[in-house]
C-alpha cells in the first residue's frame, strides 16, 4: 500500500514537473501570460510530491517490506535500523529516487523564496528545471522503479554490501547528491539567464547561495568518502583517484572555480559569460558523474550498482540537456557581454587566472579518468592513475596557490605587486626555512616536498586578509574566505605529510611479541572472537604505547558478516596531535603468527581537519551573504512602504 | 540474558567464521605480506607497488588488496628489487607479461600520447586565453 501511494506521487509528481514546463515556457510568450501564475506552486507542489516518495521509500526500508523487490535485493531484517534507513539510498532506484527529491525539492524552495530576478527569468528558471527533472523521473519511472513489487514475497531479503554499514558511508552519498543537484539550480538559473539575456549583479547574487550550499556539501562530501575510504578499505590509502572519486572531485572544482566567478559577477559586475558557462559545466559535471557511477562503465572499487542499460539510458540524458545547454550558450554566448573590464593585477585577475587552473585541473581529471574508455575502443587496456594525476594536477595547482596566496590582499579593478609585496615577506621566508629545513632532512620526493612548503606558507598568508581590519567588524563572507583558504594549506600539509613520512609496518607476531612502527611500541596481547548484529568477528588485543606515554589498548578487528556472506576488516585508529596509528589485523600464518598491518602516518588527521575548515568557511560565507541579502531585502520593502505612506 | 545470547551468538558466529576463514585465499608468497630488511629497498620497492594495478580486484593498486594475485604480485616485486632489479625494469617485464593495463603511469606509446598532449595543450591554452583576457582588459 505505503509502495503503491510512493509510486503514485512519484507519477504525480513527473505530471506536475512537466505542467511546469509547459507553462513556464508558454508564460514566456505574450499569449501564454496567464500560465505564468501556476509555475511556482507548481513547483513547490512538485518538490513535495517527490519528497513523500522517498519517505515512503524510506518506511518500506524500516520497517522491511519484502514484497517490495529493492527491499528484498538490498535489505535485511537482521539489520540495525539506521542501515536499514541507510539502505533506501544505498543503491541504484533509491539514491536516483533521492536525486529527484532533492532537485524536487530545490526548484521549490526557489520558487518560493527567490524573489529578486525579473520574473521571465524565473519563469525560465524554473522550466529549466522542470526540463531537467523530467529525465531524471522518464528514468526512474521507466527503467529503475524502487516501488516494483516481488511475487512471492521472499522470506528473508539478500542484505547490504557490508562495507555499507557503516555510518559514514550511509550519510556520504546523500550529502554529494545534495551537492550534486544543488549544482542544478545553478544550472537552470544559467538557462534562465541565456534565455531572457538578463545576467548581472542581482542574477550573481540570487545564484550565489545555491553555488555555495552545493559547494559546502561537495566539500563536506569528498572529505566523507575519502575518509571512509581511509579507514575501511584496510590499507591506509585515503585518495586513489579511482573513477568514482573523480566523478565526485569534478563538480567540486567545477563549483569551487563558479563559486569565486559568481562573487566576481556580483561585485563587480563582470565574467558575465565565463560565470554562465560555469554554472553549465558544474551541473554537467555532476551528471557526468553520476553517469560514471551508476552505468558501471569504468571498473572501480566504488561500482556497486554496475548496470549498462541503465548507462545508456543517462548517456541520452546528458547528451540532451548538456548538449541542449552548450547550444543554447553557444547561440546565445554572443549576446552576453564579458562585462567591466580589469587589469591582471588586480583582486579579478588573481580569480580569473586560479579559474582558468581549476578548469585545466577539471580538464585533466576528466580527460585522464575518461581515456582508459577511449583505448579500449581502440583495443588496448590502459591504466591510469596516481604517477599520472599526481605531477599533471601539480602543474597548475602550483601556480594556483601561489596566485591564492597574493589574490586576496589585491584591490578590485587594478593594483600593483609592489603594494602588497611587503605583507608577504614573512609567508616567503617561511617557505625559504621550510624548504631549508626538508633539504637538511633530506629523503622527501618533489610533490610532497611542494605541497609541504607551499602549505606553510599559504597558512600564513591565507590569515593576512584580517590584518589592519577590525575583527569584530569583518565581514563573516570574509572570515568564511579566510577559513577556507586557511583549510586548503591544512590539508595540503596533511597530504604531504602522510605521503612524505608514513611509517609502513609489517609483521607477523605471535601473542606477547612486540613490535615497533615510528614512536610507537606495540605488542599483540592476544587474538579474541567477537560478535555483533549480524556479523562475527576475530579481535586483536594490542596494548600500544607511544615513546614513554602509558600504554592504551587498540582492538583492531577481522570481520565475517553473514549476508551478504563476506569479510571486511575494521582497521583501529588511534589519532593523536600529530598523526594517527594506524592498525589491521590481517591473516593467521600456518605456524600461527598473526599478521599485523602497522601504519604510523604523521598529520594524516589535518587532510579532513582542512577539508571540513574548507567546508565551514562555505557555511560562514553562506550564513553572511544570506543575511546581508536579508537586510538588503527588508531596507527596500521599508523605503517601498515609507514612499506608499507618502503617496497616501 | 542478553550477555548469554551474545556469547552464544559469539559462540555460533566462532564456528561460521573460522571455516570460512580458513576458506580466505591469501597469498602464500614469501615476501606477499613481508617487507624487505632494507629500508631503501623496502622504500622503492613500495614506491613501485603504488603505481601497479591489481589484475584481480578493482581499481586498487597491488599496495592496497589482499588478493592472491596483488599478494604474488607484491612478493615478485620485493624479491626481484632485493636482488638488485631496477623499479622501471620490473615494472617494463610486468608490462611485457599483462599488458599496459597493469601500470597506473601510462607509458608513452602511439596510444597514449593523447595523455601527455592534453596538459601541454591545456597549458598553452590557459597561456593564450590570460593573455587575451589581459590584453583586452588591461587599459584603465
Amino acid at each position: 500500500m505505503i509502495a503503491e501511494l510512493g509510486l503514485a506521487a512519484l507519477w504525480l509528481a513527473a505530471a506536475l514537473a512537466a505542467l511546469q514546463l509547459v507553462s513556464g515556457a508558454l508564460g514566456l510568450t505574450p499569449k501564454g501570460a496567464a500560465l505564468a501564475g501556476i509555475v511556482r506552486p507548481v513547483a513547490v507542489v512538485q518538490g513535495l510530491l517527490a519528497l513523500t516518495a522517498f519517505i515512503c521509500l524510506i518506511y518500506v526500508f524500516a520497517v522491511t517490506d519484502l514484497s517490495v523487490k529493492l527491499v528484498a535485493m538490498n535489505s535485511h531484517s537482521m539489520k540495525p535500523l539506521v542501515f536499514k534507513i541507510a539502505g533506501a539510498w544505498g543503491n541504484h532506484e533509491g539514491s536516483m529516487l533521492l536525486w529527484v527529491t532533492v532537485m524536487g525539492m530545490a526548484g521549490g524552495v526557489v520558487a518560493l523564496i527567490e524573489r529578486r530576478l525579473p520574473e521571465r527569468t524565473m519563469l525560465a528558471t524554473l522550466a529549466g528545471q522542470a526540463f531537467v527533472s523530467i529525465g531524471f523521473y522518464a528514468f526512474l519511472l521507466i527503467a529503475s522503479n524502487p516501488f516494483e513489487r516481488l511475487s512471492p514475497t521472499p522470506v528473508e531479503g539478500n542484505g547490504l554490501n557490508p562495507l555499507l554499514q557503516d555510518l559514514g558511508l550511509a550519510f556520504h552519498p546523500p550529502t554529494l547528491y545534495l551537492g550534486y543537484v544543488g549544482l542544478s539550480v545553478a544550472f537552470s538559473f544559467a538557462i534562465g539567464a541565456l534565455v531572457t539575456r538578463e545576467v548581472g549583479p542581482a542574477f550573481a547574487r540570487a545564484m550565489r547561495p545555491w553555488v555555495l550550499a552545493a559547494w559546502i556539501f561537495l566539500t563536506a562530501g569528498i572529505a566523507a568518502g575519502s575518509y571512509w575510504a581511509y579507514y575501511e578499505l584496510g590499507w591506509g590509502g585515503w585518495w586513489f583517484w579511482d573513477p568514482v572519486e573523480n566523478a565526485s572531485l569534478m563538480p567540486w572544482l567545477a563549483a569551487t572555480a563558479l563559486l569565486h566567478s559568481v562573487s566576481v559577477l556580483a561585485a563587480r559586475n563582470a565574467l558575465r559569460a565565463w560565470t554562465i558557462m560555469l554554472g553549465v559545466v558544474a551541473f554537467s559535471m555532476s551528471m557526468v558523474g553520476t553517469f560514471l557511477v551508476r552505468s558501471g562503465i569504468l571498473t572501480s572499487v566504488h561500482a556497486f550498482a554496475v548496470d549498462p542499460e541503465r548507462g545508456s539510458f543517462i548517456l541520452v540524458l546528458l547528451a540532451i540537456y548538456i548538449g541542449g545547454a552548450l547550444t543554447l550558450f553557444a547561440l546565445r554566448a554572443g549576446t552576453v557581454t564579458e562585462g567591466e573590464r580589469f587589469a591582471l593585477v588586480s583582486r579579478e585577475g588573481a580569480l580569473v587566472f586560479n579559474n582558468v587552473m581549476l578548469s585545466a585541473i577539471l580538464g585533466i581529471v576528466l580527460f585522464g579518468t575518461l581515456y582508459p574508455l577511449v583505448a579500449e575502443a581502440m583495443g588496448a587496456k590502459v591504466s591510469v592513475g596516481p604517477p599520472y594525476f599526481n605531477p599533471m594536477g601539480a602543474l597548475f595547482v602550483v601556480p594556483m596557490l601561489v596566485v591564492l596566496a597574493v589574490g586576496p590582499l589585491l584591490r578590485w579593478r587594478n593594483d600593483r605587486f609592489g603594494r602588497v609585496g611587503g605583507r608577504l615577506v614573512i609567508p616567503a621566508m617561511l617557505v625559504a626555512a621550510g624548504a631549508m629545513a626538508l633539504l637538511v632532512m633530506g629523503g622527501v620526493s618533489l610533490l610532497p616536498f611542494l605541497g609541504l612548503v607551499l602549505a606553510v606558507g599559504l597558512a600564513w598568508a591565507s590569515l593576512l586578509p584580517l590584518r589592519e581590519r577590525k575583527l569584530r567588524r569583518t565581514p563573516l563572507a570574509v572570515w568564511g574566505m579566510v577559513m577556507a583558504h586557511f583549510g586548503v594549506a591544512v590539508s595540503l600539509f596533511g597530504m604531504s605529510s602522510e605521503s612524505a613520512f608514513s611509517i609502513e609496518k609489517l609483521v607477523a607476531v605471535n601473542a606477547g611479541d612486540t613490535t615497533e612502527v615510528g614512536p610507537w611500541l606495540v605488542r599483540l596481547d592476544g587474538v579474541e572472537p567477537v560478535a555483533g548484529p549480524n556479523w562475527t568477528a576475530l579481535e586483536a588485543q594490542l596494548k600500544v604505547r607511544y615513546k614513554d606515554a602509558d600504554p592504551v589498548m587498540v582492538r583492531p578487528q577481522s570481520r565475517s558478516f553473514w549476508t551478504p556472506p563476506q569479510q571486511t576488516s575494521e582497521s583501529a585508529l588511534l589519532t593523536r596531535w600529530n598523526g594517527q596509528l594506524y592498525a589491521v589485523l590481517g591473516g593467521e600464518g600456518e605456524d600461527g603468527r598473526w599478521q599485523l598491518r602497522l601504519w604510523w602516518k604523521p598529520f594524516v588527521t589535518l587532510i579532513w581537519i582542512g577539508g571540513l575548515l574548507i567546508a565551514f568557511g562555505g557555511v560562514l560565507a553562506l550564513i553572511g551573504r544570506v543575511k546581508s541579502d536579508l537586510r538588503r531585502i527588508i531596507a527596500r520593502d521599508r523605503t517601498a512602504d515609507r514612499r506608499e505612506s507618502q503617496g497616501r | 540474558m542478553s550477555r548469554l545470547i551474545v556469547m552464544l551468538l559469539a559462540a555460533i558466529g566462532l564456528f561460521c567464521a573460522v571455516p570460512s576463514l580458513a576458506q580466505e585465499e591469501q597469498s602464500t608468497a614469501p615476501y606477499a605480506y613481508r617487507q624487505l630488511d632494507d629500508p631503501a629497498k623496502e622504500q622503492q620497492a613500495q614506491d613501485l607497488m603504488e603505481t601497479l594495478r591489481c589484475l584481480q580486484c578493482q581499481g586498487q593498486s597491488i599496495a592496497d588488496s589482499d588478493a592472491p594475485i596483488a599478494g604474488s604480485m607484491r612478493s615478485l616485486v620485493r624479491e626481484r628489487i632485493a636482488s638488485g632489479e631496477r623499479p622501471e625494469e620490473i615494472r617494463a617485464w610486468l608490462i611485457e607479461r599483462y599488458g599496459d593495463y597493469v601500470s597506473y603511469a601510462p607509458q608513452l606509446t602511439s596510444l597514449t600520447w593523447p595523455l601527455f598532449a592534453v596538459p601541454l595543450a591545456l597549458v598553452l591554452l590557459a597561456f593564450l586565453l590570460l593573455r587575451r583576457r589581459f590584453r583586452r582588459g588591461g587599459d584603465r
